[in-house]
């Protein structure tokens, strides 16, 4: 179920991205979808009272939650920070040259 | 010593990664330190790239274990014939655009931040091509992308930073499209090593899960390739950036990130041989769109820019077919193609260095003051063109063969029918640039400096002789092997676990 709530998440991202105008409402579309991914990943290793995966002396370790994909998350965030700060970046740049955050009006390349 | 062979795998990514750091850290400090370092680091990778095809052709492919762990655990680097072949066309035509770039780059300021950037890309790069673990692929794709979108807006001038906000929100949705992707495949097979994963899928065949996978894959690395339906930010980033970037972006990234990630795990991992058909009508309609629009162009790099699409879709074609003669057809032209295309596009750099314009209509008879820029010109667009006895002509007669013998006729008039709109085409770049009058205020203008000639030069040699790859007792088993390894994909498992003992 909370599976198809992240697909939804995503799909409002791409929405966001497809149909929206403004270039900063594209950037924060293109963040929901990261999120939205991250999430998934997060629920791909969850289990039902799943323990955290530490390995203890004289404890016998039965139901713990599989690590891998939250530490893939973490590279993965750090790669979604380093695309928005660029992205964000671009846009002021853009603000400055063409005084608008409209993507109809940046219309310089055509053909 | 040839048991040490492996530790050379990673150098092709840590190199360029420690010059791109030691440039930023020097570069301020010691004139021409920069000029050096670079064109010094991506020799070295060439000459390594090409010891690398004695070591691997014919024998097991090299493995480096990341940290020591052994694969599935750990991340593993795999050097196989495939990657090597892909290697020696990246890190070739890297070495030809630094020593183009040394002189080309004067007109820009921060030359130091170009290099950084210019070597991030090459590891990214060079990382998707020898990497064996899915994650590790994503993370590269998008080092290499991130560098690529910092100099596509290089000038920062209005249209080259609209172009890269363009291409970086088509990038990051690509990249999170992929990301799905693996994402998916990870909770499906609970691993992330390529072999691995090959194995389990294979061994859970008939899940509705792969098809869903496949389609992600198409469309991330689909939209990275400029494949047909995700092709409209290519004609906006590509000119946009500076030529040697250009030459880069066209003839290597799209290529590296692209297809050769789309055929390394739709042919080694996925086994998805369901989804060719779909290649290749993709593949064809990329070649005719491509090539209709760029007809009509004026500006002399956008239309290069769409031929890359219509280039691509040839080499789409040739893999889709999935017979081995459309794969060596497909991997032979992708080889020829960086050459050419980069050559184009930096004959587009050296007009545009010597006249200040990439206009066709207001430029002409260059021929006279520019004899080296027009001659190797002439020579990229015959081999573009695919007139004979140029490389181009060859990998497209085979990709032509191999529709016709694989009982799919309509697609190779389409290849015949493209082929024809392309020789068009460059015959109108040939005309308003090189040929007819010179213009009055093109009087005087001189040739380009030497290590822009002398790059050019080379490639033109390259496009020149590359028809001699085919004959086997020239180019040893060098593209033959690369195309067992795709033809031999679901034996990829079984050959890396083989050679880890």
């Amino acid at each position: 179920m909370t599976y198809f709530l992240c697909m939804i998440i995503f799909a409002v991202g791409l929405y966001a991205v497809v149909a929206k105008r403004n270039m900063i409402k594209i950037i924060i579309g293109i963040m929901v979808m990261e999120y939205a991914l991250n999430m998934l990943f997060v629920l791909f290793g969850y289990r039902q009272g799943g323990r955290s995966p530490i390995l203890e002396r004289f404890q016998e370790i039965k139901n713990i939650v599989d690590p891998l994909p939250q530490a893939l998350i973490l590279t993965a965030i750090v790669i979604g920070l380093a695309t928005t700060a660029l992205m964000v970046a671009l846009a002021v740049r853009i603000y400055e040259k063409y005084g608008t955050f409209d993507i109809t009006k940046i219309r310089k390349l055509r053909g | 010593m040839t048991d040490m062979n492996y530790t050379m795998i990673p150098l092709f990514v840590a190199l360029p990664l420690t010059v791109s750091f030691l440039i930023m850290l020097l570069g301020n400090r010691v004139r021409w330190i920069s000029d050096i370092l670079c064109t010094l680091c991506t020799f070295v990778l060439c000459l390594l790239s090409f010891y690398a095809i004695g070591v691997v052709n014919g024998h097991a492919p090299l493995i480096y274990k990341v940290g020591g762990w052994f694969p599935p655990v750990g991340i593993c680097l795999v050097l196989d014939s495939l990657s090597c072949f892909m290697l020696v066309i990246v890190n070739s035509i890297t070495l030809i655009v630094t020593i183009y770039s040394i002189n080309y780059m004067e007109r820009y300021t921060a030359k130091n931040k170009f290099y950084a950037l210019f070597l991030l890309m090459l590891a990214g790069m060079n990382g998707v091509i020898v990497t064996g673990d899915m994650f590790n692929l994503f993370v590269f794709l998008e080092i290499g992308s991130i560098a690529s979108y910092g100099l596509v807006a290089f000038g920062t001038e209005e249209e080259e930073l609209e172009a890269s906000f363009k291409y970086m929100i088509m990038g990051s949705i690509a990249g999170l499209f992929i990301l799905l992707g693996i994402g998916l495949l990870y909770s499906y097979t609970s691993t992330l090593n390529m072999a691995d994963m090959a194995q389990v899928v294979s061994e859970k065949s008939g899940s509705k899960l792969i098809g869903f996978v496949s389609v992600l894959f198409l469309v991330g690395f689909g939209l990275k390739g400029a494949l047909f339906p995700f092709h409209w930010w290519l004609p906006d980033a590509h000119p946009s950036a500076p030529a040697p970037i250009s030459a880069m972006l066209s003839g290597l990234l799209i290529k590296a990130l692209g297809v050769y990630a789309l055929i390394r795990v739709f042919f080694s991992v996925l086994d998805a041989t369901s989804l060719l058909p779909v290649l290749m009508v993709l593949g064809t309609m990329s070649m005719v769109i491509g090539v209709f629009l760029a007809v009509g162009q004026w500006d002399f790099k956008r239309l290069l820019a769409y031929h890359s699409i219509s280039q691509v879709g040839y080499i789409m074609l040739g893999i889709g077919l999935g017979t081995p003669l459309g794969i060596m057809g497909g991997l032979f032209h992708l080889f020829n193609h960086s050459m050419f295309k980069s050559l184009l596009f930096l004959n587009s750099g050296a007009v545009d260095y010597a006249t200040g314009t990439r206009n066709l209509k207001e430029l002409g008879g260059l021929r006279e003051r520019m004899p080296i820029s027009a001659s190797t010109s002439m020579v990229a667009s015959m081999s573009i063109a695919g007139l004979p006895p140029f490389n181009g002509f060859w990998s497209k007669l085979i990709i032509i063969i191999a529709c016709v013998n694989a009982g799919r006729p309509v697609y190779a008039a389409w290849a015949v029918l493209a082929s024809i709109m392309t020789l068009a085409s460059f015959m109108k770049v040939q005309k308003y640039v090189f040929f007819g009058e010179l213009k009055e205020k093109f009087k005087a203008i001189r040739e380009v400096p030497f290590a822009m000639q002398f790059s050019m030069v080379l490639l033109a040699l390259i496009c020149f002789l590359g028809g001699l790859l085919l004959v086997p007792a020239v180019s040893g088993d060098f593209l033959q092997s690369a195309v067992d390894v795709i033809t031999n994909g679901k034996e990829y498992a079984k050959i890396v676990f083989q050679s880890l003992r």
